[in-house]
């Protein structure tokens, strides 16, 4: 058959499944906007309302860590202490203090330890810091590195001779049928 | 007498490894065959040994012989049969024992089954597997011997820590060791290949199917690790990144990268340092881990004894790494090639950008699981690294894994057209969106809205591969049914269409975790007898409390009608559960599942009279999904692994090997 | 050997390095951050009735001990070295009192009837005095000098010796500080 003649390989997976012959760009701008859209509805969750009391606990229980547990948040852990815990931070919050000074209670008395994540301030910015500048690192060399692949091809191939043109179209053809 | 003859066999299997060892190496160097056959035999010695050894200590184990010390320690009269046979990896030794076993199992299936290809690899191969074994059994002699004699004998022991008295501890270690294990075998092969020089594919063909083995082995190992902790831990959460859990997830990853990178080099021939690199440290990942859960050096829950183990596994670890790369800059020079890309825009670049981001992952996980080492190294203070950071870290970078999940399989080798995936891309961004529309309808939590457009892009994707593979299939043979036609695409493409029911299984996964982590309901409540709480949609009216006797422990379980609607659907019984040797009681959770959510109750305390009980409600959507997505992983890795006919793609190696392919018949489903 | 070789080869070593650090510390140890700070004023209800107040002991050396009937053997290997210690500083401006940590009433008093303290003991309702000092488990024991700061913390059971170590040092005012 002559699919054989022609250089590079036939893949099932680039067989165009549409009757048409092909999408219209018509329709990737259409899903574009749509997906616009939905990006655009996602702040809607900062309009939420003003969490209540156990949300607030539960939120801040969830940056501490239970000091008997084997790195288990006060929230989640289920010992004695770290319900009393929690108590602790309830009673706090009904006092009027903030989030960052009921943290600082318990750093003061436990050490920064007691955080499950450490502060973002100092030496600890490296942990924070480092997968986001990690990832633009890895990135760069993947596109250095296949910039230059491309290029070894380029050199080391002229420039494949043009189909022929009778060919080519028998094998749009051909593949326009499995479609 | 037990104790004498386990530590003997123990010892016998040490000198054997060594004797391997060096037969094997001297044999491959001086090209003397017999010594390498010798060694061969070597192996399959160490492995009745070993087996020998072991089932020496489950026979201990099972008839309560005290005078052994890990018996002591790991059962109690009473316990049941399965659990004793269990107790065999329930602490420290014992578990250093069945990876000793599993390698050497492993080990003689690889002599067994390869011993008469690539010769000129194997002899090293084998060195490594032996050299691993040699130190794992080493272990075993000198500092931690499964086999040690207590005396004077007690009269009764003390039990296996009732956290492990659960039917997913008896899979959970030994899926996980099979796959730490398995890893070993391609590294030991890339060792092989390093130092003879036989860099082509060889070593990576040989292996692939031990890699896809460990792979699925250590998938399923760490999912059921977290129903473990679901069920058994009863804090109503599955991962807490721990660092020991962290330990088995950092091998997953590059198992994972690794799994996607080798593919690459088969088709291609592209990335041999980078393969090579890869399999070093999956493999000094599943070291690390066993390193980290033994030696004391993070506290964690799982946590073997702190001992001086570290010293020992530091050192062989490093030595084996440094001889390792050395290995690799050795033949630095001639693995270089000249890859060649015909466009930026091709798979080989997806799965490198599928390799960045795990590798990124990877070290992201190590560094904050080592942070407080760190941090106290350098600032003398220390902190805690947990839930909070990997969570806020690790999610964004999950996300485009997964996008990536879909993009992938829909460019294509060497060269995608714009046009091709333009079209491509379209139907699944579409059902993208139309998704993350309709779930605005309920929520506005981004995560979940993110997640539900991803997976849905993913799924579009995978659902429209199949649509097309059905499509073409059946423009090809007019007449077959849609059924058959699937069959015929499994049958004639295991890999690629069993990756994508793997990559639909970890999509399933995802959005378990997704609606769980971000949609769960929790409250804390006292009740009193015939009360009712409501939690979500659900009623809930305590009855009462039971206490109950066996040998090994006392039960009190809370009975309560779980109702909705006003009618009764369940009963659930949280408890909890006091054993002798043990001073915490273990939860025991009460969990009523169903696809949609899982109604989660902890039992916290409850007066002596039973009178009112404390307790934390969960109300967890979606979590059966983590597991069924765990079930379709399996199905898509056996249907990879199942060996089918040659495929196309290696028919095309070998032709771009020997010249232009000669008239066959053009199969137009490869196997990807 | 080119430089990219050559920092291949080295790159392990300093993850080696840490790890080799990292088994070198010890866990157990864990500096209190209140440790030269002033510590916490509490009142604690007594069993025996009444209450102990912090505040109304400045000027004296306070030993607080955190201790529960279920911690066994610790609590009860350290008890009778406690009762002893307070006997022979109770004349000299010593203070003990005894913070039972999540404990039930019957157990915890059938504790102190067995070693016949005479120091103050009550429960520790809601654990806030345990909380407030920052206590991980029991047993556990703070001193508290003269100024009313933490001098020292001892985490574990501790023995006579280090009781009278610690008393004496604080009651010299050596104001040194651990």
């Amino acid at each position: 058959m002559m699919t054989r003649a022609i250089k590079g390989t036939i893949d099932a997976e680039n067989i165009v499944c549409s009757r048409d012959g092909g999408v219209t760009p018509r329709h990737l701008r259409w899903s574009v906007c749509i997906l616009a859209i939905v990006l655009s509805l996602m702040p809607c969750s900062l309009w939420a309302a003003a969490p209540d009391l156990e949300t607030l606990v539960r939120e801040i229980a969830q940056q501490l860590r239970c000091p008997v547990c084997q790195g288990l948040s006060v929230s989640d852990s289920p010992s004695e202490l770290a319900h009393e815990m929690r108590a602790v931070v309830r009673e706090q919050l009904q006092q009027g203090k903030t989030r960052q000074e009921i943290l600082d209670y318990f750093v003061q008395r436990y050490g920064e330890w007691i955080l499950l994540a450490p502060p973002k301030r100092g030496f600890n910015l490296v942990i924070w810091l480092l997968p986001f500048a990690l990832l633009p690192v890895g990135a760069l060399a993947v596109y250095a590195g296949t910039r230059r692949w491309v290029r070894n091809r380029q050199a080391a191939t002229p420039p494949s001779a043009a189909l022929d043109p009778r060919y080519a179209e028998r094998l749009q053809r051909e593949l326009d049928s499995y479609t | 007498m037990i104790s004498q003859l386990g530590s003997i066999l123990l010892i016998t299997a040490l000198a054997v490894a060594i004797y391997g060892i060096a037969a094997s190496v001297l044999g491959a160097r001086l090209q003397r065959w017999e010594f390498v056959a010798s060694a061969y035999r070597a192996v399959l010695w160490l492995f009745a040994l070993v087996t020998v050894a072991a089932l020496l200590l489950v026979m201990a184990l099972v008839t309560y012989d005290f005078s052994i010390a890990y018996v002591a320690r790991n059962t109690l009269r009473g316990t049941p049969l399965y659990y004793r046979v269990t107790a065999l990896w329930g602490s420290l030794e014992g578990s250093l024992l069945l990876w000793q076993w599993l390698l050497s199992l492993f080990s003689a299936a690889v002599v067994f089954s390869q011993g008469r290809k690539i010769r000129d690899l194997m002899p090293y191969a084998v060195a490594i597997l032996l050299t691993v074994s040699a130190f794992f059994l080493f272990i075993m002699v000198v500092p931690a011997n499964p086999f040690r004699a207590q005396f004077p004998v007690p009269p009764d022991g003390r039990g296996l820590n009732p956290l492990l008295l659960t039917t997913s501890m008896i899979f959970h270690p030994v899926f996980l060791y099979l796959g730490f294990v398995g890893f070993t075998i391609p590294f030991a092969f890339a060792i092989g290949a390093l130092v003879t020089g036989r860099l082509g594919e060889e070593w990576i063909v040989a292996t692939r199917r031990w890699t896809l083995m460990a792979w699925y082995f250590l998938t399923v190992g760490i999912l059921i690790g977290g129903w473990w902790a679901y069920t058994t831990l009863g804090w109503g959460g599955y991962w807490a990144w721990d660092p020991v859990e962290n330990a088995s997830f950092m091998p997953w990853l590059m198992g994972t990268a690794f799994l996607h990178s080798i593919m690459i080099q088969e088709y291609r021939q592209m990335l041999k340092t980078w393969n090579l690199t890869l399999v070093i440290m999956t493999f000094m990942m599943t070291l690390f881990g066993t390193f980290l859960t033994r030696s004391g050096i993070i506290s964690s829950v799982h946590a073997f004894s702190n001992s001086s183990l570290g010293a020992y596994f530091l050192l062989f670890i490093g030595l084996l790494l440094l001889f390792s790369l050395a290995a690799l800059v050795y033949r630095m020079d001639d693995l270089r090639g000249q890859p060649e890309l015909d466009s930026m825009l091709s798979r080989e670049t997806t799965f490198l950008a599928n390799n960045v981001i795990l590798v990124v992952i990877t070290l992201t996980v190590f560094l904050g699981t080592m942070f407080p080492v760190i941090a106290e190294a350098v600032r003398g203070v220390r902190v805690s690294v947990g839930a909070p950071f990997f969570n806020k870290v690790t999610v964004p970078l999950a996300y485009l894994l997964l996008l990536l999940m879909g993009i992938g399989p829909l460019i294509a080798w060497r060269r995608a057209s714009w046009d091709n995936l333009k079209r491509n891309f379209t139907y699944p961004t579409l059902a993208a969106a139309g998704t993350a529309l309709i779930a605005a309808l309920w929520t506005r939590n981004p995560y979940a809205l993110i997640t539900f457009a991803v997976c849905a892009f993913v799924t579009a994707t995978i659902v429209f591969e199949f649509y097309k593979g059905v499509y073409a299939r059946r423009k090809l043979a007019p007449g077959t049914s849609v059924l058959r036609a699937l069959w015929t695409l499994f049958t004639r493409n295991r890999r690629r269409y069993g990756g994508f029911v793997v990559h639909f299984g970890v999509v399933l996964t995802i959005l378990g975790i997704a609606v769980s982590s971000n949609f769960a309901v929790e409250k804390e409540v006292r009740v009193t007898r015939g009360e009712t709480v409501q939690v979500g949609d659900y009623d809930l009216r305590y009855e009462g409390m039971r206490a109950y006797d066996e040998v090994y422990r006392e039960v009190v379980w809370t009975d309560f009608t779980v109702m909705r609607g006003g009618r009764a659907i369940a009963t659930l019984s949280p408890g909890k559960s006091f054993h002798p040797n043990e001073q915490q009681p273990i939860a025991q959770v009460g969990i009523r599942s169903t696809p949609w959510e899982d109604l989660y109750m902890i039992l916290g305390a409850v007066e002596q009279d039973g009178s009112a009980a404390t307790l934390k409600i969960l109300v967890n959507p979606m979590v059966m999904w983590i597991w069924i997505g765990g079930a379709i992983i399996t199905l898509g890795a056996l249907v990879t692994v199942i060996p089918g006919r040659p495929t196309r793609r290696s028919a095309i190696a070998a032709s771009e090997a020997t010249g232009p392919a000669p008239a066959r018949t053009l199969e137009y489903s490869g196997s990807r | 050997m080119s430089v990219k070789k050559f920092f291949i080869l080295v790159s392990a070593t300093p993850v080696l390095a840490l790890l080799a650090y990292g088994l070198s510390r010890d866990l157990g140890s864990f500096p209190s951050p209140l440790i030269g700070r002033e510590a916490p004023s509490f009142a604690l209800s007594l069993f025996d009735g009444g209450t102990f107040s912090l505040d109304e002991h400045r000027g004296k050396v306070v030993v607080i001990n955190v201790w529960a009937s279920w911690c066994i053997p610790a609590c009860y290997n350290e008890a009778p070295a406690l009762e002893a210690a307070w006997q022979r500083y109770r004349e000299r401006d010593v203070v003990f009192v005894g913070v039972n940590y999540q404990d039930r009433e019957a157990a915890a008093r059938e504790f102190l009837a067995r070693f016949r303290h005479t120091f103050p003991n009550g429960p520790d309702l809601g654990s806030r005095v345990s909380i407030a000092y920052g206590v991980r488990g029991v047993p556990e024991t703070f001193f508290i000098d003269r100024d009313g700061r933490l001098a020292h913390r001892h985490v574990g059971e501790i023995s006579f010796d280090v009781l009278m170590q610690q008393i004496e040092r604080l009651l010299n005012g050596a104001g040194g500080l651990s």
